[in-house]
């Protein structure tokens, strides 16, 4: 009987802490399965941060770096510092990476750091209860927002790939989403893709994956997707804003 | 090797080079900078890295992931940029990795002064960061003296998998001094913890300060209680002078020891006998030292560039025995001679 799909060795056998229908588990799968298919996993050092996928460390199966809330840039950077020819990823949610963990990520990739960012913007505070995150979409609400985000009172919500690509050690920057098979196929493209970039030693490269939070978003899973499709695609455009110019 | 005329700061930065440290990530403040700078020029010579943080908060962060990759490593600031290390620092001490974290401090609080102080006792004695840990704490009273617990730093850092701290105020950093570099080999200590990649050989290695089960984390902090317990035996370290016959026994760290010494001598020229404890480590604190003391010992004085921090510690290690006074001065004033002696004839009702 020949095996058409398997669990990937980059992820361990201990089960996922996420919400049913949450994409986090989406996310680790193809994080995971592009460090297998690149052969990268016995190389491989990861950080992860804090927030939902503050366990990460037990999930992927290589050397992790568990970092403070927003730091693992920063984490990383030591790390790469010290070991340039490994390999070397930060997974990070939205309030780590673009709220608290600003100044880290825009001077990550300032300094062109030889790193892989996998950014899941899931436009909320998952772990902590669904209070506003600065990606929080107008009207959304949130349990510090209980009238909708309003853009008079806290601004529009911040679109960090585009930020990002202005930036010169920036090198990959491309936006991808895990809402639908088609989706999630560019996602693992875009991912390995990121990955290649940091082998060959170009810069920083980062992947912002629109992923859904079924239970703060008050949604069914299926909802969700939909929401997602709806409300974050229109704001946060699919695509790449930056790649290596010899590939394009 | 023959002495050599430093600036302290830059003699603190050729002593962890020759302590192995080869990884430096900073930010700049006033009074350290020559730390970074001697930093930037040199390491690379070495085969190391020097890395300018966008803050210190990022800075502490890169020792944390340099430290979890098993390499000495380093980072310098000064009070506020300590104050935001905390939270790193304690990151670090809960994934018991070594590390040597150097303050040149400065007055206090906010943005305070650059002129050298030691208001920084509690925020490096107290676990300044959140949770139940310690860390050592070196307090250099001259410049050979900041270069050989430099080294002695690194090796503790990596005996008991800690974050350690020298603590010198801004005349340390500032002022030069001859000094003579003993050459002495590093403390080799395996780190089958660090993360370089699994090479397929052993199960995935993990840095991690997070123990979400309670009874995981009281037991992760029983464990981290043992180690301060050990670090307590083992790693004291102290100067006593002239307590034999001591009336006031002084206690200072500190270039502040330095000039209690000359309010000594005026005192013994007086016919006054005074005393000194001077902690060189400041966690942990030398209590044993005030076993020591004689019957003839009426108070205590501790003297500090400070509103009066140590003398907490003090207390604590004289339990109610005797009186303990405090003299001192702050913001960047700097405590004279006189201004002690004064003080300890007023203790002893001789003006
Ligand atoms: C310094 C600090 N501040 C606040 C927190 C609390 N906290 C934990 S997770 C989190 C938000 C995480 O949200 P996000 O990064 O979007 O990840 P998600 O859970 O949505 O995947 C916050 C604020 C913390 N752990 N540390
Ligand atoms: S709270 Fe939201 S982001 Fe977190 S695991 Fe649940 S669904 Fe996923
Ligand atoms: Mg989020």
């Amino acid at each position: 009987m020949a095996v058409v799909f398997q669990k990937t060795k980059g992820l361990t056998d201990k089960p996922f802490s996420y919400c049913p229908g949450c994409t986090h588990g989406i996310i680790h799968r193809l994080v995971a399965e592009s460090l297998e298919e690149l052969g990268l996993l016995d190389e491989v050092i990861g950080v992860a941060p804090v927030g939902c996928s503050v366990f990460a460390y037990e999930f992927f199966n290589c050397d992790m770096h568990e970092a403070a809330h927003g730091r693992a840039p920063a984490v990383a950077t030591g790390i790469k510092r010290v070991y340039p020819d490994h390999p070397v990823f930060t997974y990070q949610g939205d309030g780590d990476l673009a709220s608290i963990g600003t100044a880290e990520i825009v001077h990550v990739a300032h300094r062109g750091e030889k790193i892989t960012t996998i950014f899941v913007n899931n436009a909320i505070y998952g772990m902590t209860g669904g209070q506003m995150a600065p990606t929080t979409l107008v009207g959304q609400k949130a349990t510090t927002a209980p009238y909708g985000r309003d853009a008079a009172h806290c601004g529009n919500p911040l679109r960090v790939s585009e930020m990002l690509a202005t930036i010169e050690g920036a090198v990959f920057v491309e936006r991808v989403a895990v809402n639908t098979p088609a989706n999630i196929r560019k996602a693992k493209k875009a991912i390995k893709k990121a990955f290649e970039v940091q082998l060959q030693g170009l810069g920083f490269g980062i992947v912002e994956v629109l992923s859904t939070c079924p239970t703060n978003w008050g949604l069914t899973p299926v909802e969700s997707l939909e929401w997602l499709e709806k409300n974050m695609i229109p704001y946060y455009p699919l695509g790449n804003f930056k790649s290596p110019k010899e590939e394009k | 090797m023959a002495k050599v005329l430093m600036k302290g700061n830059e003699a603190i930065g050729a002593a962890a080079i020759k302590a192995g440290c080869k990884y430096f990530f900073g930010y700049p403040i006033t009074p350290q900078n020559e730390i970074p700078e001697y930093m930037s020029r040199e390491l690379p010579k070495v085969g190391g890295v020097f890395l300018q943080a966008e803050s210190e908060v990022a800075a502490i962060n890169m020792v944390y992931g340099a430290a979890g990759c098993g390499v000495r490593v380093m980072t310098s600031s000064s009070s506020p940029g300590i104050a935001l290390k905390q939270e790193g620092i304690s990151y670090i001490a809960g994934a018991e990795l070594p590390c040597v974290i150097v303050n040149i401090s400065r007055g206090g609080p906010g943005l305070g002064s650059i002129q050298p102080a030691q208001s920084d006792y509690y925020q490096s004695t107290r676990g300044g960061g959140n949770g139940d840990y310690f860390h050592p704490v070196y307090a250099p009273a001259s410049i050979q003296e900041s270069v050989d617990l430099m080294q002695e730093a690194f090796d503790v850092a990596d005996r008991y998998r800690t974050p350690v701290m020298v603590l010198g105020d801004g005349m340390i950093g500032q002022m030069m001094e001859p000094v003579e570099f003993f050459e002495r080999e590093a403390e080799k200590t395996e780190k089958p913890w660090a993360t370089n990649g699994t090479k397929g050989k052993r199960k995935p290695n993990i840095i991690n300060s997070l123990f979400i089960d309670p009874q995981a984390l009281e037991d992760h902090n029983h464990r981290l209680e043992e180690k301060f317990e050990l670090m307590k035996k083992n790693e004291v370290r102290v100067e006593t002078f002239n307590l034999e016959d001591a009336e006031v026994v002084c206690v200072a760290y500190g270039t502040t020891a330095r000039i209690v010494k000359n309010a000594i001598e005026i005192c013994k020229n007086e016919g006054i006998q005074v005393g000194l404890i001077r902690p060189i480590t400041l966690w942990p604190f030398p209590e044993a030292a005030f076993e020591e003391v004689s019957d003839k010992t009426k108070a205590y004085l501790s003297v500090e560039m400070s509103m009066g921090q140590m003398i907490d510690d003090v207390k604590i290690a004289v339990a109610g025995e005797r009186p303990v006074e405090f003299y001192g001065r702050s913001g960047g004033m700097i405590p004279t001679p006189e201004g002690v002696v004064g003080k300890i004839k007023s203790i002893l009702g001789r003006e």
